[in-house]
């Protein structure tokens, strides 16, 4: 039982720390980079990256069994799809704003490597229950990324803070965004793409940081895991 | 060798006809409130390129459908909506099709008033590149307002091209195929209007539309 907990525990701290899909495996740069111009964008883009990657990982942990290996990619490629095509779809019905400011990033979730990285390493591997909870983490560990990129790109940007979140979540969050500063013209260079690169060097130095001094301040060495991890480190 | 073939090719289309039948069901769920809000989206640039004060009517009500593909540049009856005042008209929607744009058909639709003047242009759906030919949509740049109290003599009128081809209109920096599809497109749609203009504006209202 214990021994389930800490499996648990590993699951939740590599998807949100030690193997976080945006800082560490540099999975799903381009729309990472694209629709984090602002919070309401991020926070979208980011739950609907998580719920295909809850989906597809409980999918694919399901039918692992059946399917063998030479034929396995192009049958999560074709589970993958059909997820982000029903998000897709239920996003243009519900959260039209949304679907509008997202565009074409949101069919473009299908190419993010996150989602087929973690149906090939981790739940055509395990069980049905740790694959949504592993989809549900590293989904998460993506949508705080993003939402610390978006929001501090809004606000260096526009001096807003959730600007258009009414377009997420109805009309009553119009009042959640924040004015924090009037500017007259925007901060280009926070708005644009090179000032998401730059942003997401300061988050990757600021891990490193607190890594290091995690590191320099444990003088036992942590218990080493044997749990193999496939490692995915292709760029999308 | 062959067996697993076969077996492997049968297992194939089984999660083919799965996730096609997944895809199927939620697309006929989401099917009529996904034509509502494009109503609803339809209804707000209606709005915004038909001035309030210009009519008293309500647009999506009188509603005409064109089939042209010359003028239209898609093969389909497509709806316009003309606006009146104490029943006379005064202006007209007409949506278009650009369809020779860099990533599929960009949905226009483009408000002239009875003198043949452009009243306003917005983008009403387009996949085209983010960053570079997207520009034709109104939230991120405001490049379909120079379309506004444009008109048009005649075929040859050289100012509606972009402006590498020696007209008008500015092209986008890495996208000149985008603009120039678009220009044509409204071109062509005013074009059509200045010489259909008096069999257009009276003709009976015939499309249904859904809004609710």
């Amino acid at each position: 039982m214990n021994n389930e907990l800490n499996e648990y525990k590993t699951i939740a701290l590599q998807g949100l720390w030690k193997n976080n899909p945006g800082l560490v495996q540099l999975l799903g740069l381009c729309p990472l980079l694209a629709v984090t111009a602002t919070l309401t964008n991020a926070l979208g883009l980011g739950l609907a990256t998580m719920a295909v990657l809850i989906g597809s990982n409980v999918l694919v942990s399901l039918v692992k069994d059946f399917v063998p290996r030479e034929i396995r990619i192009p049958v999560f490629v074709m589970i993958i799809a059909a997820l982000v095509t029903c998000v897709q779809l239920l996003i243009n019905a519900y959260a039209y704003g949304l679907y509008l400011s997202l565009g074409i990033f949101l069919p473009l979730i299908v190419t993010n490597c996150v989602i087929i990285g973690r149906a090939e390493a981790f739940a055509s591997r395990n069980s049905v229950v740790k694959s949504a909870f592993d989809g549900f983490m590293m989904g998460l560990g993506f949508l705080l990324v993003l939402s610390v990129l978006g929001a501090s790109r809004e606000i260096l940007g526009q001096g807003t803070l959730f600007e258009g979140a009414d377009l997420l979540l109805g009309d009553w969050a119009a009042s959640l965004t924040i004015h924090l500063w009037q500017v007259d013209t925007s901060f280009l260079l926070a708005m644009l793409p090179p000032g998401a690169f730059i942003g997401m060097g300061f988050l990757i130095a600021f891990k490193n940081i607190v890594d290091k001094q995690i590191a320099d301040h444990t003088t036992t060495p942590a218990v080493t895991e044997t749990v193999t991890r496939a490692r995915i480190t292709k760029v999308s | 060798m062959k067996k697993s073939m076969i077996k492997n090719g049968l297992l194939l289309a089984v999660f083919a006809l799965f996730c096609t039948a997944l895809v199927a069901v939620v697309n006929q769920q989401t099917f009529d409130k996904i034509k509502q809000q494009q109503q609803l989206e339809l209804k707000r640039v209606l709005h915004q390129i038909i001035p309030d004060e210009l009519h008293d009517n309500e647009l999506t009500e009188y509603c005409i459908l064109i089939h042209d593909e010359d003028a239209l540049g898609i093969d389909e009856p497509l709806p316009s909506y003309i606006a009146t005042k104490q029943s006379l008209p005064v202006a007209i929607a007409i949506e278009a099709v650009a369809p020779d744009g860099y990533n599929g058909n960009i949905r226009l639709v483009i408000g002239i008033n009875t003198a043949g003047e452009v009243l306003g242009v917005r983008t009403l759906n387009h996949s085209e590149t983010p960053g570079l030919g997207d520009k034709i949509d109104l939230r991120k740049s405001d490049w379909v307002l120079g379309f506004n109290r444009k008109s048009i003599q005649d075929e040859k009128d050289r100012l509606w091209h972009v402006k590498k081809d020696g007209g008008d209109f500015d092209q986008f920096t890495g996208a000149t195929i985008t603009p120039r599809a678009y220009v044509k497109a409204v071109k062509n749609a005013l074009l059509y209007f200045n010489s259909n203009k008096d069999t257009l504006l009276t003709r009976p209202a015939n499309c249904e539309v859904n809004y609710q």
